[in-house]
């Protein structure tokens, strides 16, 4: 049985925090420039330009690329012949999180309660989807999530009647309602499949893909590929002023589910896409 | 396209002179003030109570910066989405507030009341914390200093980059692009 100490954990999450909003990763760079090549728009070239030049500023100036630090939401596969000593995994990610956004002067952008609302003062608590896997590692996805992106994120309970058809409706008009609201290009994650809940945690499982990576099922990639290019026909463009550009990437997860049911969930990213992985 | 240079606080010449579409440079002024902000503000007003900050001619700017390093006037600084204040929004036109920042769309009764009450209403690049930051001289924590994040700051910026939605004459930028659901 393999240790991995508390310590470590904490240490690692808030190198992960830091990492995540103080620099852009590759596939978003990579992204951006790919659009600014294909971009007709002058307007949204310039918005991409900004982008470019804000990841730029934010290295130099030593600051978060975007003041929204989000909530820290993190994926965890914990081995079977692992374990976590000297405290409880939740525990060390959570402190983790107070030492990695204290230290790395995020911001503080949780409540306690949601009819409350006071702020925690520490970006605490975490939000953590834990798995048990095969093996002696610890692995843990993390994203900093934004409230722009996520508040205009849905979900529904589709007929299984509905079909593709009826899930691509439903993705348009999410995207169309959100609008400039979150901040496109957008990264676009759809859960297909499960229950209620786990559709949802599909489409956030969704988005820790690097942007560019398809599913590795073809005729969901196919699908993938057919909703970012009508995504992208909508012209709601960067920030919403227009152009090409809507979304940077379409990613697909699906579950088994009921004979009744076809529960679609559309989780937004913005350009941002802020995801950090680590393996111990 | 051509940029025009506005300054704070905005008189009415200024906010007549302004089209959706038109590209700005603010300087002046600002206040910072989102969701919990607004919600106190409302109360105040509701209750009769006096302001914190001054609405004449002012320009209020939707953001929850992230902490300053020491040396730093402010950390990352870009706009939150400004519809979740649009509750809020009118009763603050009505006492003469004159502009407002923020990113995305802002509901029908706030459209109105900015033609109404001759406001105007700008958008900032989503994301762009620290180009914005930068434009950025003074920062002060004014009131409501336990919200944290969410505090009352009187901002100084300098060539605020803006891009003006809802103008004095009731036309929307986002609309005009003619794309968004309705």
């Amino acid at each position: 049985m393999r240790e991995i100490r508390y310590e470590t954990i904490v240490r690692e999450v808030a190198e992960m925090c830091k990492a995540a909003n103080y620099e852009l990763g590759e596939d978003v760079i990579t992204a951006f420039r790919k659009a600014l090549r294909a971009e007709r728009s002058e307007t949204a070239r310039d918005v991409l330009d900004q982008l470019v030049r804000n990841a730029e500023l934010a290295a130099e100036m030593r600051m978060p690329t975007c003041q929204d630090t989000g909530v820290a939401v993190f994926f965890v596969e914990l081995g079977a012949d692992c374990r976590v000593v000297g405290g409880l995994l939740q525990d060390a990610i959570c402190e983790g999180v107070r030492k990695g956004y204290g230290e790395g002067l995020l911001r503080a952008s949780m409540v306690g309660h949601p009819l409350r609302r006071v702020n925690t003062g520490d970006n605490t608590p975490a939000i953590i989807h834990l798995e048990l896997v095969e093996g002696d590692r610890l692995t843990m996805h993390m994203s900093a999530k934004g409230g722009g992106s996520e508040n205009m994120s849905a979900l529904r309970m589709l007929k299984p009647a509905d079909g593709w058809d009826g899930v691509k409706g439903f993705v348009l008009d999410t995207v169309r309602k959100a609008g400039p609201n979150a901040c496109p290009p957008l990264v676009v994650g759809i859960g297909i499949g499960g229950n209620f809940e786990t559709c949802a945690i599909l489409a956030k499982r969704s988005l820790f893909r690097p942007i560019g990576e398809r599913h590795a099922d073809p005729e969901i990639a196919a699908l993938e590929n057919e909703l970012l290019e009508e995504i992208n026909r909508l012209g709601i463009g960067p920030q919403g002023l227009g152009g090409d550009t809507t979304a940077l990437d379409v990613r697909i997860e699906t579950h088994p589910c009921h004979i009744a049911a076809l529960p679609v969930a559309v989780n937004l990213n913005c350009h941002a896409s802020r995801h950090r992985t680590v393996v111990l | 396209m051509g940029v025009v240079h506005i300054r704070t606080p905005l008189d009415e010449e200024s906010v007549l002179s302004l089209k959706a579409g038109d590209r700005v440079l603010l300087s002046g002024t600002v206040y910072a003030a989102r969701d919990a902000a607004h919600k106190r503000m409302s109360e105040m007003i509701d209750k009769g109570e006096p302001l914190p900050i001054p609405l004449q001619g002012q320009v209020i700017y939707y953001v929850g910066p992230s902490p300053a390093a020491p040396g730093q006037v402010i950390g990352a600084a870009g706009p939150t989405t400004s519809g979740r204040m649009d509750k809020y929004t009118p009763a603050l036109l009505a006492l003469g507030l004159k502009g407002m920042i923020g990113k995305g769309y802002r509901d029908e009764e706030v459209v109105k009341a900015i033609a109404r009450h001759k406001a105007v209403y700008f958008a900032a690049t989503g994301g762009a914390g620290a180009l914005l930051a930068s434009r950025i001289r003074k920062n002060e924590t004014i009131a409501f200093e336990d919200l944290g994040p969410e505090a009352i700051r009187k901002l100084e910026v300098e060539e605020f980059p803006l891009i003006v939605i809802n103008d004095a004459y009731g036309n929307d930028y986002y609309r005009q692009i003619a794309y968004r659901a309705d």
